[in-house]
């Protein structure tokens, strides 16, 4: 079950199966597998099989799109019409949207088939899975460690072939660092080329949603069919959307890819740095210019990210009030007793931590040293980038400074936790985008290795990671999960 | 008491007439059921996003144009952050730092010939919360969201108003410019038309301002006059008696008639205001701005003004006329038939229409006598067919619904008597009756005439041609 999307998509139009006989392979696959590595909050079998009939007919009936009957699994913070979106929290753990989320409208017309709703940290905080009210996932390579986060759920089902593919959003890492830990390809495309629109929101002016899956090739087909002005979300962008899979082919030849020297300094596992540069070899002999840039304000990264999205999601989750939805206590005896207890039995400690932290930042008092400063910082970080991509087409580096670390290493650490998304946060606050994919090994666990584009230059990001993988096979790798 | 001065500034709501809401496309019409007007957006669920309804925003805009304000090219929505069952989101979407109208100012007449000129803050838009329902279950508190994401536009004045008196002119001028703007229905019943005051007192003379107190709940002028003049009260009586008037929220009690002080812990609100990454910053260019501006209806003052010039109206009638945007429409459709009555329309519809709508507390929009019936009316008097005095008696009949002024008169024989052979008939026999007045008349005594068209009158039922009447007898007495 190493397959492809790209080679789903071939069977399906041979007729070598039929996307019912593949939906049962993924959904026996996924009973045999799940109750080790966890990705799965919600397997929806009944409804995968509907849509795979469905799709079947499609198919028939000679009206199939690219992604007709392609299973595929999505992160448990996409709305689903009639499904649970839980969040990974206990505050949602009976909450059922009565609307999709506009990726998952596409997807639906699309005709891919919804396997379930990944395991995730709680509201995305996290960068270990570790935060999920439905426990932690087991890294596929190595299940003693965690699969990174927040999306761990997505990245750790495509690593270990439960799905294809699968859906995940970005909020300072939470594809990049899981797909490096997993050993899958993830891309974050620029903020507002993908709907936000119910997309439950972390930190809106970071979060953005994308593709896992095992290719850039794959990636290509998923962004695709993700990518598209939505009106219901005012910071969508009207930007046209290429074909990126036609664009794939267009080579690195000439092309210019900065390496941040901050990206390298210390801090960085030098084995990791070690395996980076192999593949920057690579990339050599493909025809890239490769040259070192500064990013001065990479250090700024953390704190600054850590204001501007807990401040925006102790706001952004105050809707969960035990009023109309989600988790209720039991037997409020008055209005702060019914908030209090709700809101302090539905969430888990890391959520708490961030409101809490982002609470204070936006206080009378405070804000203007936090928040407003914060803004500025931010600026000063996009400005980074926006002088780099003067002089080069892509920024490349590591995508996370350590390799899967182990589950239960870091929690009593919050700050060293953050610190793992010192490469992938700055591209939230200066909303570029960027993808992670797998280049080698260290312990035996997968290394990420990241690309940043310009604003809007998915295609181009996509392109060199599928020139890299035409000349390598780390993507092609698989955990070997007992049987 | 007289060495006091009252400070008042208002901050009006007034709900803008869009079809939709501001940040979603669910209706905005009153009196739904409860909850059957809230979408997935009003409700706050998980995900889901605002979009702007540029409706709104060009309704505020309006407003802005139409008190000469400063429009920001920029605006930005803002995050009003507290917790309350009745705001789905935990947040009200408004604005904070960069409203979409800034400084602007508008000239109010508290009384006849009195002009003063009211600065206005700002004016920003926000969406309103849902209610809070809390007698209708019990121990428990029903909300409904339909209310929620209304388009509010918050009009906040400076402190220029020193008196409950002109506090009320100026929420009535206010009230008077967003009907003819066509931004708000302008009810206070339903709410569409919220007045919140600031009150502070200070001896005279003193520059700085007094503490405030923030008086919310007012849903009519009369209330508002009132509220504040018990709080202007309130507070003289408060220091006089050594005590600090605090800063605080008082909610006003139409049926005590008093102010009472809200919980206090109200005030230890921290709103934590940010910039909504949700939302867009607002822009409007100048070519919106002059579109809008181009398509502005007859602004009050500026009817008003017309009046006097082409009506020779007086100012305050004009004001009074143009005060109520349906009054003046009522007035210009009088005038559409008959342009040369002008005066007359004017005392009636100001005279005795008013007061008959007075009386029976009903709009001007909903009197019975419509504009044609009073054009009609004032065209009788005008051509003879019958005295002002009967007049009066048509226009009463016409209010109790017995038709036209034409029915009526027709109906009831009210047609004036003009023939003057039947008016000469009747004064001869008056003549004949009276002989001792008639001596008193010619021996110089001139206010007996008065007696003799009373009589004559009389006799006719009132039908009689007065001025006939008047010129026959002294040709008579002679």
């Amino acid at each position: 079950m190493t397959r492809s999307v790209i080679e789903i998509c071939e069977g399906l139009a041979t007729g070598e199966f039929s996307s019912v006989e593949i939906t049962q392979d993924y959904l026996a696959r996924i009973a045999q597998h799940n109750p080790a590595l966890n990705c799965f909050i919600s397997v929806t079998g009944e409804l995968a099989l509907e849509q795979a009939r469905q799709a079947d007919t499609v198919r028939a009936a000679g009206n199939a799109g690219a992604l007709t009957g392609v299973p595929i699994a999505h992160k448990d913070l996409f709305c689903t019409d009639g499904v649970r979106t839980s969040c990974g929290s206990r505050i949602l753990d009976n909450f059922i949207a009565p609307y999709d989320a506009t990726v998952i409208e596409q997807f639906n017309q699309g005709g891919t088939v919804m396997l379930g709703k990944t395991n995730m940290d709680e509201f995305a905080m996290g960068s270990s899975n570790e935060n999920s009210y439905y426990g932690s996932v087991a890294n596929p390579w190595n299940l003693k460690h965690v699969p990174g986060g927040s999306s761990g759920g997505s990245a750790a089902a495509v690593a270990a072939g439960l799905a294809p593919a699968a859906t995940g959003t970005d909020t300072g890492g939470s594809i990049r660092q899981p797909a490096a830990f997993c050993g899958v390809t993830g891309i974050k495309p620029t903020y507002g080329r993908v709907s936000r629109y119910g997309m439950v929101a972390f930190a809106s002016s970071l979060d953005q949603g994308g593709p896992f899956a095992r290719s850039a090739e794959d990636c290509a087909l998923l962004l695709q069919t993700m990518a598209k002005f939505d009106p219901r979300d005012s910071t969508s962008s009207e930007q046209a959307v290429p074909d990126y899979s036609a664009g794939l082919g267009q080579g690195i030849e000439g092309l210019k890819i900065g390496l941040p020297k901050e990206y390298f300094a210390d801090g960085l596992d030098s084995r990791i740095a070690g395996v980076i540069e192999t593949a920057i070899d690579e990339l050599r002999k493909l025809g890239a210019e490769i040259k070192e840039i500064s990013l001065p304000n990479t250090g700024l990264s953390i704190p600054t990210y850590y204001v501007v999205a807990m401040a925006e999601c102790s706001s952004n989750l105050s809707r969960f009030d035990g009023v109309r939805f989600g988790h209720r206590c039991e037997n409020p005896v008055d209005l702060e007793d019914l908030y209090k207890r709700s809101r302090g039995e539905g969430f888990g400690a890391e959520v708490k931590r961030r409101i809490l932290i982002g609470t204070y930042a936006l206080s009378a008092g405070y804000y203007d040293a936090y928040y407003l400063k914060a803004q500025q910082l931010r600026r000063m970080i996009k400005d980074d980038f926006q002088s780099a991509f003067d002089s080069v087409d892509l920024i490349l580096g590591p995508t996370t400074p350590e390799v899967a670390f182990e589950i239960g290493a870091k929690t009593d650490d919050p700050v060293s936790m953050y610190l793992q998304d010192i490469y992938t946060i700055s591209l939230n606050l200066a909303g570029l985008p960027g993808m992670s994919l797998p280049v080698g090994f260290v312990d035996g666990l997968p290394v990420g290795m990241q690309l940043i584009g310009n604003y809007f230059d998915e295609a181009g990001l996509l392109a060199a990671a599928h020139s890299y993988q035409q000349v390598s096979d780390w993507h092609l790798q698989t955990p070997g999960l007992t049987s | 008491m007289s060495d006091w001065e009252s400070v008042i500034g208002l901050e009006i709501h007034a709900q803008l007439a869009t079809v939709s809401k501001i940040f979603s496309g669910a209706s905005t019409a009153f009196g739904a059921d409860p909850n059957t007007q809230a979408c997935a957006v009003d409700l706050g669920m998980p995900g889901v996003l605002p979009v702007l309804n540029r409706e709104a925003v060009s309704m505020a805009i309006r407003f802005g144009v139409a008190i000469d304000a400063e429009i920001d090219r920029h605006s930005v929505f803002a995050r009003k952050n507290y917790f309350y069952p009745d705001l789905p989101k935990g947040y009200q979407i408004s604005q904070f730092e960069l409203p979409i109208v800034g400084k602007g100012h508008i000239s109010v007449s508290p009384g006849e010939g009195e002009h003063k000129e009211i600065g206005i803050t700002r004016a920003h838009l926000e969406e309103d919360a849902g209610k809070s329902i809390h007698d209708q279950f019990p121990e428990q508190t029903g909300i409904d969201l339909n209310r929620a994401g209304t388009p509010l536009l918050e009009i906040v004045s400076e402190p220029d108003m020193r008196s409950a008196k002109e506090a009320v002119a100026y929420a009535r001028k206010i009230h008077s410019l967003v009907r003819y703007l066509e931004i708000c229905d302008g009810n206070m019943q339903e709410g569409s038309f919220r007045c919140d005051a600031n009150v502070s007192v200070r001896r005279k003379g003193e520059q700085e301002l007094g503490t405030r107190a923030e008086l919310k709940n007012i849903n009519s002028f009369r209330f508002l006059e009132r509220a504040i003049n018990f709080e202007i009260e309130r507070q003289i009586d408060l220091i006089d008696d050594g005590g600090r008037v605090v800063q605080e929220t008082r909610l006003y009690d139409a049926e005590r008639d008093e102010t009472r002080s809200m919980r206090s812990k109200e005030e230890a609100n921290d709103y934590r205001y940010f910039p909504d990454p949700d939302l867009l910053p607002v822009t409007v260019s100048d070519e919106d701005i002059a579109q809008i501006r181009a398509g502005l209806p007859e602004l009050p003052e500026q009817k008003k003004q017309r009046y006097i010039d082409e009506l020779k109206l007086s100012d305050y009638n004009a004001e009074l006329l143009t005060g109520n945007r349906d009054t003046a429409l009522f007035f210009e459709a009088t005038l559409a038939e008959s342009p040369e009555l002008s005066a007359q329309l004017v005392n009636w519809i100001l005279g005795d229409l008013a007061g008959a709508l007075n009386k029976a507390g009903l709009e001007i929009s909903d009197s019975p006598i419509k504009p044609t019936m009073l054009t009609q009316l004032v065209a009788r008097i005008a051509d003879n067919t019958i005295s002002g005095k009967i007049a009066k008696e048509v226009f009463d009949a016409m209010w109790q619904g017995e038709g036209s002024a034409d029915d009526v008169i027709e109906a009831r024989g009210l047609k004036q008597i003009t023939d003057s052979g039947a008016i000469e008939t009747l004064i001869d026999e008056v003549i004949a009756a009276n002989p001792e007045q008639v001596e008193q008349f010619r021996a110089g005594k001139e206010k007996v005439l008065g007696f003799f068209v009373g009589q004559v009158m009389k006799q006719s039922q009132g039908k009689a041609n007065p001025g006939q009447v008047n010129a026959i007898l002294r040709d008579k007495l002679k």
